[in-house]
């Protein structure tokens, strides 16, 4: 009751803000007097008797102090008071206010936004109930994962005792008529149970039903909330109603909810069920049904981990069963690869983004180490203040609670601007993020990242104000009342150097992962791709619609077509003004065309009969080795005379001949590629090796014939046209002229070589851009910290170096003490940070390429600039030593 | 000069109302005073422990406080005990004197009373 009076009193003080200042110093004025009064009466002269009176009273400002927690809420006025304090003192120091917030704000600003685009991708649970539960599920050799077939599949279904949802897919890409121009759709077939596994529901309509997952079953498809808007209006109507795709008719059925992430395929916007042949797969292995095409994803069974259903299905792989038998190509006898599915899409993109979020919180590190050094130093030139207060009866809580409340109050603005620059780094993340990288639309300056941030702005400021806080309450405060004593601080100097030190040591660890990255970069520049990429203009395009169907009646009549088409593709394309050259071809080098569409067995007359060799099979029209100026070694190139009636032929490349027939001449040898019943090819010429598939990997065996020769048409080529200046600008003629021959075909990708080669490198460039930002703020923030320091002890040791220079010692020693004193810090740090770089490189290396971890001119080159970078900070504080006017220093004390 | 005592915290609350009490309104500087007297100048009271103790019974309700004339003719403050304070008196005495007398029992305890 009483404890409740005195609170609701206390409250009502704090709020109408009264103040019983005015009666407690009118009563202590009181007081004093009558103590004196008293002191005189027992006979003390009247100075005597003041003094005497005053001494025992003790020090006003405790007093009050002791009155004012008792009179209204001591710790929130304090705070209130303490941060007016601080704003007085901040401005009165604006550039270290200015260099304080900027420096956490760029710090905490890069790391939240590092934060935010990692979070989705690497930390947060994808977006689907119980999303630990989904696995994807692959098929191996030599412990590379490849794709599965549907028989593989139905095996597995029937089989398996973990999964509840077992589902399949591949990509999809219908030509959608019916606009003013074809479109082609980025959309996936997949088994009816797909959306089960994922556990989400279409938000319109309905899901695929399992008697829709049959070979010739109704044609349905589920659209995408994006494609519902843009394409169909947005109009619940459209549900029964029907669409033509690729020439069928197709029912919609379904519009997936908006927030639907299709993390399998990010960008489909189409579904609709697999239309494999059950009866097929049961007789026939050369089917489709027994193609390596597929990709598996399974929802487990609750309470089924990883290990336990990849024993399950690795079970059922050791053991066949008569009644799902399996070909040699699809046999599963290297067993299963059972991933989550989270672990799986960011397998590429971990370690990239794990080293970009270790370098940023270097940084961070830095960044409060440099605050703290600051804040270190500023607390050296406070010592007389802090003396001060102590003196006038501030106690020691009370000056560290001031100097925590002023970092945290710094930190909080530089937290507040960081949030700033967080949101727009968020923005330019997602602007320059490679296309790899999943989730990308989940990334946003996110809740969590806020809390992150704010987070982070609290520790480094308690942690940056503790510290100085510390060590100036640490030293009997009293002594320095005097200002500018002699006193050295010591353990705070100590302190201030080792900071230092670790700053020097981040830097350079951030620096060698920079200089390695580069490095790497610019080994991938000098990879020589085996063509020459400038100037060129790819576009791919795949025939779409029943005309290039081969049917029962016409068993040839889509193949031929097909060939046709593309022939009349090359003519009209050969024809635009301003191409120099053009050539057809069925994968382009430096794309993944090649390992989805091109791998076959290659089985040569010389060789042994039973073993091929896995090569590339280019299908090109003649002219497009010279289009790509892809040098030829040997013989000759393709010709149109190497039609459908003549001899067999291919060209073979470089390091194939090299293999196959060391020390011979290859021309007028013999291969099979592909189906072991065909006649022989015979090789005609030997071009260059290219880059099929990444500038990174050498898979450089490949073998290119003409369409007329080869065992099936493809649908899918891709125009290659080189022409004199901006590849680019040819581009819409280019693409008129395909639509001449047939308007109804869309354009899978239209791109210079120069773009394929800079996608191939995305990931690497990303990374390193990131890592050259956050190693330049390292180099700024290394080169104040220690300029910092220096300043300092300069302008502590003006005395001393006054002293030196009157006794004797010339420009030089001065120089030599300082600059000395500057790099023997930069130094050790240096050596420290090669260390830790080292060992820290490990978690680069599968980003690097050509260059070693331990790459020892990158290490050298790199502490080069650092120790120069340090000189340079440390010249200027030298500078303002050698200045020293030995009788002003003397005199000043 | 003989080291004077500090009052044991707790204390001085209970020293303020008895002497509130026995001599009436009295302003700060006679309360420390008196109690210093009343310990026969054994303890010290000053005003930096004597003011935050006056204010916190104040805000209790157990004292009220006036302006007024002193004896020399000085604008002074005078404290008085409320009901509520000869209240709060009754129960702290008889708390004191309850501790005081478990405690007095321990020193005059001898061994062959507990045998």
């Amino acid at each position: 009751m009483r404890a409740l009076r005195r609170l609701v009193a206390r409250f009502r003080n704090f709020a109408t803000a009264r103040r019983g200042d005015e009666r407690l110093r009118e009563e202590m004025d009181q007081h004093l007097a009558m103590q004196t009064e008293e002191n005189i009466r027992s006979g003390m002269t009247p100075v005597e008797a003041r003094r005497q009176a005053r001494l025992k009273c003790g020090g006003a400002e405790s007093i009050r102090e002791d009155y004012h927690a008792e009179e209204g809420l001591p710790l929130l006025e304090n705070l209130i008071h303490d941060t007016r304090f601080t704003l007085r003192i901040l401005r009165r120091s604006p550039g270290f206010t200015i260099v304080v917030i900027l420096t956490l704000a760029l710090a905490i600003g890069a790391c939240t936004a590092i934060f935010s685009a990692v979070n989705p991708i690497l930390f947060e649970p994808l977006p689907y109930p119980h999303a630990n539960r989904i696995l994807t599920i692959w098929s191996t050799f030599g412990g590379v994962r490849s794709r599965l077939a549907f028989g593989n599949w139905r095996e597995l279904v029937e089989r398996n005792h973990s999964f509840e949802a077992l589902a399949v897919y591949e990509p999809w890409q219908p030509v959608l008529l019916g606009g003013a121009q074809p479109v082609r759709l980025n959309g996936q077939k997949v088994s009816a149970s797909y959306l089960r596994v994922l556990g989400i529901e279409p938000w319109l309509g309905r899901d695929f039903l399992p008697a829709e997952d049959r070979f010739n079953g109704p044609a349905v498809a589920i659209l995408s909330y994006r494609l519902w808007q843009q394409k169909f209006g947005g109009e619940r109507g459209i549900i029964g109603a029907a669409v033509t795709l690729d020439g069928d008719r197709y029912t919609l059925i379904g519009v997936m909810p908006v927030g639907f992430e299709n993390v399998l395929s990010s960008q489909a916007d189409i579904w609709a069920p697999l239309d494999y042949n059950v009866q097929a797969a049961a007789t026939n292995f050369e089917s489709g049904e027994w193609g390596n095409h597929l990709y598996m994803v399974g929802r487990a069974r609750p309470g089924v981990s990883r290990e336990a259903a990849l024993r399950d299905l690795d079970t059922i792989a050791a053991n066949r069963i008569a009644q799902f038998p399996r070909p040699p190509h699809a046999a599963l006898q290297h067993g299963l690869i059972v991933d989550s599915l989270k672990a799986d899409i960011t397998r590429g993109v971990r370690p990239a983004l794990l080293a970009v979020m270790g370098a940023v919180l270097l940084v961070l590190l830095m960044a409060g180490v440099n605050v703290t050094n600051l804040q270190l130093a500023r607390g050296a030139q406070r010592q007389s203040e802090f003396a001060m207060r102590v003196a006038l009866g501030a106690g020691r809580m009370r000056l560290v609670r001031q100097l925590v409340t002023e970092s945290l109050l710094l930190a909080g603005l530089g937290g507040a601007v960081g949030v700033a620059i967080a949101a727009a780094g968020v923005r330019m993340l997602v602007a320059m993020s490679p296309s790899g990288l999943p989730r990308i639309q989940a990334i946003h300056l996110s809740g969590e990242a806020f809390f992150f941030a704010l987070i982070l702005t609290t520790l480094v400021g308690v942690v940056t104000g503790l510290v100085p806080a510390l060590s100036a309450s640490r030293e009997e405060l009293r002594a320095s009342a005097q200002p500018n004593s002699a006193r050295s601080t010591r353990s705070d100097s100590w302190t201030r150097r080792t900071l230092v030190v670790t700053e020097m040591a981040l830097a350079l660890v951030l620096l060698a992962g920079a200089g390695l990255l580069l490095r790497s970069m610019e080994r991938l520049l000098a990879v020589d791709p085996g063509f020459n990429p400038s100037g060129l203009l790819t576009i791919q395009i795949k025939t779409s619609g029943h005309e290039f169907d081969d049917t029962s009646t016409a068993p040839s009549g889509g193949s031929d077509a097909r060939r046709r088409f593309f022939q009349q593709v090359f003519d009209a394309v050969r024809r635009v003004p301003g191409v120099t050259a053009a050539g057809l071809t069925t994968n382009l080098p430096l794309t993944d065309d090649a390992i989805i569409y091109g791998i076959y067995g290659a089985r040569f007359e010389s060789g042994p009969s039973n073993v091929g060799t896995d090569v590339f099979r280019y299908v090109v029209s003649p002219g497009y080795c010279e289009a790509m100026q892809i040098p030829l070694r040997r013989g000759r190139f393709l010709s149109k005379l190497d039609g459908d009636d003549a001899p067999s032929v291919v060209l073979i490349s470089e390091s194939l001949a090299k293999s196959q027939f060391p020390g011979q001449d290859p021309i007028g040898k013999r291969v099979h590629v592909g189906p072991m019943n065909r006649p022989w090819y015979t090789v005609v010429g030997v071009v260059g090796d290219v880059k099929q598939n990444s500038l990174v990997t050498d898979e450089p065996d490949a073998v290119y014939l003409t369409a007329g020769q080869s065992w099936f048409a493809d649908d899918t080529m891709s125009v290659v046209v080189r022409e004199r200046g901006d590849a680019l600008a040819l581009a819409p003629a280019v693409e008129n002229a395909i639509w001449s021959v047939d308007k109804n075909q869309a354009l899978v990708r239209v791109a210079t070589a120069d773009q394929l080669m800079a996608a191939d490198q995305a990931t690497r460039r990303f990374v390193l851009m990131l890592f050259e930002a956050f190693a330049l703020v390292a180099l700024a923030l290394a080169a104040t910290g220690i300029y910092g320091v220096l300043a300092g002890s300069v302008a502590e040791r003006t005395r001393e170096i006054g002293v030196r220079s009157a006794l004797g010692a010339s420009r030089r020693d001065i120089l030599g003490l300082v600059l000395g004193k500057g790099m023997r810090l930069a130094a050790i740090g240096a050596a420290l940070g090669l260390g830790a770089a080292a060992v820290s490189s490990s978690a680069l290396v599968s980003l690097l390429f050509g260059v070693s971890r331990l790459d020892p001119l990158t290490y050298l080159s790199v502490t080069a600039l650092l120790l120069v970078v340090a000189a340079a900070a440390c010249a200027i504080p030298a500078a303002r030593a050698v200045a020293v006017d030995p009788m002003q220093a003397l005199r000043s004390e | 000069m003989k080291q004077k005592k500090d009052v044991q915290q707790g204390t001085l609350a209970l020293m303020v109302l008895k002497t509130l009490d026995v001599l009436g309104p009295l302003h700060g500087y006679a309360v420390a005073r008196r109690i210093e007297q009343i310990s026969g100048d054994l303890l010290s009271v000053n005003q930096g422990t004597l003011y935050p103790v006056l204010l916190r019974l104040e805000q209790e309700g157990a004292i009220a406080s006036d302006w007024a004339a002193s004896e020399n003719n000085r604008r002074a403050r005078f404290y008085r005990l409320t009901r509520t304070g000869r209240k709060l008196l009754g129960a702290e005495k008889r708390e004191w004197e309850q501790t005081a007398s478990i405690v007095a029992r321990f020193f005059e305890v001898k061994a062959e009373d507990l045998a």
